[in-house]
C-alpha cells in the first residue's frame, strides 16, 4: 500500500488488533478493525464498557501501539519508537480527558503552556499562547487559579484549551461530560461543535447515545469489532 | 523542551512540598556538614601538630643514647666538623627542681647544655645573653631563666642580675628567654638553662644521653643523620653489616621530620577515618533521596502519565525527575557547607578547637552531594520515564 492512497484520509486503520496479555493467557481488546476518517469528521466512538473503544482511543491517540495490523495518522505509519509517539501525541493530537488530567501544582496557564514548552516553545512565547487560547474558552480572567480552585466544567474548559493549543489534526475526547453535570456537559459539547464548525477534526469516545447524537458520524463497537458505522440525524442534515 | 524549563519545574515541585522536601535533604546536610567538620578538626589538628614540632626546628636531630658512652668534646669538636652539621649540643635535663627567690619558691625543669644550644633549639634572649664556652668550662654558677619561671618567683621577668637559688645553690641571673608560647607539652616559658658542666654537679650525674645536632639546612638532614650514625657505629664498635637489627638498643637518631611524619601519619589515619563515617552518612542521606523519589513517583503517576499524554519524551520524564534529585541533594549540600562552616565557627570560638576548613574539601563535598542526588534519583526516574501513558493515566 503506497503512502499517497493513505494522505487522502487524516485516520487510516487496517486490520489493527490489540492483544494483551492476562497471566498465562491473552485477551484480545481489539480485533480486525478497519477504520478511515477524514478532516474536519465530528465522530462518536461508541459501545458498552468493555467493548474494547478505549483500547481504540489508545491506539487512535498514538498512547500505545496495535499488536498487529496498520494505522496511519495524516499519512504517517505510527509504527515507531516511544519517542516519535510522543512527539505526535504532542503535535497532532489533543486529548481531553473524562477526569480532566490537568496538574493540580500548576496554575490553569502552566497546564495549557505545557504542551508547547514540550513542543520547544521559550515560557514566553508558550504563556502568551496559552493565555489567548484560555481567552477563547471563556478563562482569560482565570489563568493564575489553580485547577482545584475551578468548577468540573471550568476545568473541562482548560482540558479543551491544553488540547487546541499546539493547533492538532484531531481531537481526541474520551467520555468528555462523564464527569460533569448536564449544563456544564451541554457547554463542553457546545464547545466541540463549535470547533468542528471551525474544521476541526473532533473524535468523542462515550458510551452514552444521547452524547454520541451530537457528531455527525457514529461507530459503534462491541466485543471489539465494529458493528456499525453509520451517519447521525445531524451528519445526514449536514 | 529547554533544560532551564526543566529546572523551573523541578525547582517548583521541590518547593511545592517544602517539608518533604527539607526532609529529604536532611541526611545530606548533616551528611555535608559533618564531613566538613570532622575533615576540618583533622586538618585543624594536623596543622597543629606540625606547626608544634616545626616551630622546634626543622633542622634539629635529636640523638639519644641508650647504652652510655662516653663522648667527649674532642668528639663533640669531630662531629660539628662532618658535612651537613653545623652545631651539635649535649643537653642534660630534670624535672622538679627547686627554685626560690626571696621568700618566693617554685619548681620547674632544668635544660643544661653548651653556648651552641640556643642556635640548635632555636632560643633567644629578650634581655641579657645565653650561655657562653667560658661559663661551660668553668662551670659558673649563671643561669638564663625562662619568663614564667621569673614571674612565678620575682613577679617580673625583668631579672637580669638578680640572684636565686636552685635546689639551695646560689646562681646569678644572667638572661632571659623570649617566650615561646604554651604547647601540648605544657608551657614551653616554665625552665631554667644551665651551663651542662654546672648542672652536672649540682644534678651529680655524668652521664649524657641526649644530643641535639643542627643540620645546616633542611636537605642536609639525611647527611647529616648518616654521618652521625657512622661515628655512634664506630664508637660502640657495631658491625656495619648487623646495624638494622642492633642499633636501636644503643641509640637512636631522630630528625624533627621523621617526628612530623609519624605524627602527620597518626593525624592523617584519624582524619581518614572522620571521613569514612561523614561518607557512610552522606551514603545514608543518598539512600533517603532514593526513597523519597521512589514514593514521589508513586504519587506522582498521574501527573507523569499527564505529562506523557500531552507530549512529554521519556528522555524529558527522566531529566525531570534526575534534576529534581539533584537540586533537593545540592540544596541540602549548600545547608550542610552553611552549617559545617557555622559549626566550625562555634566549635573554634567556645571549644577553642582548630579546625582548617580547606575550599577544596568544601567544593569536593558540595559536587557529592549533587553527584548522590543524581545516582540515587536515577533509579526512581528511569521508573518514572517508564511509566506507560495509559496506566498512569488510569492510575488512582
Amino acid at each position: 500500500m503506497s503512502e499517497i492512497s493513505n494522505n487522502d484520509y487524516l485516520i487510516k486503520i487496517n486490520n489493527v488488533e490489540k492483544i494483551y496479555k492476562m497471566g498465562n493467557g491473552t485477551f484480545k481488546a481489539i480485533e480486525n478493525v478497519n477504520l478511515t476518517i477524514s478532516k474536519g469528521e465530528y465522530v462518536a466512538i461508541v459501545g458498552p464498557s468493555g467493548a474494547g473503544k478505549s483500547t481504540l482511543m489508545n491506539i487512535i491517540g498514538c498512547l500505545d501501539n496495535a499488536s498487529a495490523g496498520e494505522y496511519f495518522l495524516d499519512g504517517v505509519d505510527t509504527k515507531c519508537s516511544d519517542n516519535k509517539l510522543a512527539e505526535i501525541r504532542n503535535k497532532k493530537i489533543g486529548f481531553i480527558f473524562q477526569n480532566y488530567n490537568l496538574i493540580s501544582k500548576l496554575s490553569i496557564l502552566d497546564n495549557v503552556s505545557l504542551p508547547l514548552l514540550y513542543l520547544g516553545y521559550t515560557n514566553k512565547a508558550a504563556r502568551e499562547k496559552a493565555k489567548s487560547q484560555l481567552e477563547k474558552v471563556g478563562l482569560g480572567t482565570h489563568i493564575k487559579h489553580k485547577p482545584t480552585e475551578l468548577s468540573g466544567g471550568q476545568m473541562q474548559r482548560v482540558a479543551i484549551a491544553r488540547a487546541l493549543v499546539t493547533n492538532p489534526q484531531i481531537i481526541l475526547a474520551d467520555e468528555p461530560t462523564g464527569a460533569l453535570d448536564s449544563k456544564s456537559g451541554e457547554e463542553v459539547l457546545k464547545i466541540l461543535e463549535d470547533l468542528n464548525v471551525e474544521g476541526n477534526t473532533i473524535i468523542i469516545i462515550t458510551h452514552d447515545r444521547d452524547i454520541a447524537e451530537h457528531a455527525k458520524r457514529l461507530i459503534t463497537v462491541r466485543d471489539g469489532h465494529v458493528t456499525s458505522d453509520e451517519m447521525t440525524c445531524k451528519g445526514a442534515t449536514a | 523542551m529547554r533544560i532551564s524549563q526543566l529546572f523551573k519545574i523541578a525547582l517548583y515541585s521541590v518547593w511545592s512540598n517544602k517539608i518533604r522536601s527539607f526532609l529529604t535533604m536532611l541526611g545530606i546536610i548533616i551528611g555535608i556538614s559533618s564531613v566538613i567538620i570532622l575533615v576540618g578538626m583533622g586538618a585543624g589538628a594536623e596543622k597543629e601538630i606540625s606547626d608544634q614540632i616545626s616551630s622546634l626546628g626543622t633542622n634539629l636531630i635529636t640523638v639519644s643514647l641508650t647504652k652510655t658512652a662516653t663522648i667527649d668534646d674532642g668528639d663533640l669538636k669531630e662531629i660539628s666538623s662532618k658535612p651537613g652539621i653545623k652545631a651539635i649540643s649535649p643537653q642534660i635535663s630534670s624535672n622538679n627542681v627547686n627554685v626560690k627567690a626571696g621568700s618566693k619558691t617554685s619548681t620547674t625543669t632544668i635544660e643544661a647544655s653548651n653556648a651552641a644550644y640556643a642556635e640548635v633549639k632555636s632560643y633567644t634572649v629578650s634581655s641579657g645573653r645565653f650561655i657562653s664556652d667560658r661559663d661551660v668550662e668553668n662551670r659558673y654558677n649563671v643561669l638564663v631563666i625562662g619568663t614564667e619561671t621569673a614571674n612565678n618567683i620575682f613577679g617580673t621577668a625583668n631579672v637580669v642580675g638578680e640572684t636565686m637559688y636552685v635546689n639551695g645553690i646560689q646562681f646569678k641571673i644572667i638572661g632571659v628567654l623570649k617566650s615561646a608560647g604554651t604547647s601540648t607539652t605544657g608551657s614551653s616559658d616554665d625552665k631554667i638553662i644551665l651551663p651542662i658542666s654546672t648542672a652536672q654537679r649540682i644534678l651529680q650525674t655524668s652521664t649524657i644521653s641526649t644530643y641535639y645536632v643542627e643540620a645546616k639546612s633542611q636537605a642536609e638532614v639525611d647527611t647529616a643523620m648518616s654521618y652521625l650514625k657512622m661515628f655512634l657505629n664506630k664508637k660502640y664498635g657495631i658491625n656495619n653489616l648487623a646495624i638494622s637489627t642492633t642499633t636501636d638498643t644503643y641509640y637512636r637518631v631522630l630528625s624533627q621530620t621523621s617526628l612530623l611524619t609519624t605524627a602527620t601519619s597518626t593525624t592523617k589515619s584519624m582524619s581518614n577515618m572522620l571521613s569514612g563515617v561523614a561518607a557512610i552518612s552522606l551514603l545514608v542521606g543518598g539512600i533517603g533521596i532514593m526513597n523519597i523519589m521512589l514514593v514521589s513517583v508513586i504519587e506522582r503517576t498521574k501527573e507523569i502519565g499527564t505529562r506523557k499524554a500531552i507530549g512529554a519524551k521519556r528522555r524529558t520524564i527522566l531529566a525531570q525527575f534526575l534534576i529534581e534529585a539533584a537540586i533537593v541533594s545540592g540544596i541540602g549540600g549548600l545547608l550542610g557547607v552553611l552549617i559545617g562552616y557555622a559549626g566550625a565557627y562555634i566549635s573554634e570560638t567556645f571549644f577553642a578547637t582548630s579546625i582548617v576548613i580547606s575550599s577544596n574539601i568544601v567544593v569536593a563535598a558540595f559536587a557529592f552531594s549533587v553527584i548522590v542526588g543524581l545516582i540515587f534519583g536515577i533509579y526512581p526516574a528511569d521508573k518514572a520515564s517508564k511509566l506507560n501513558p495509559i496506566d498512569a493515566l488510569r492510575y488512582e
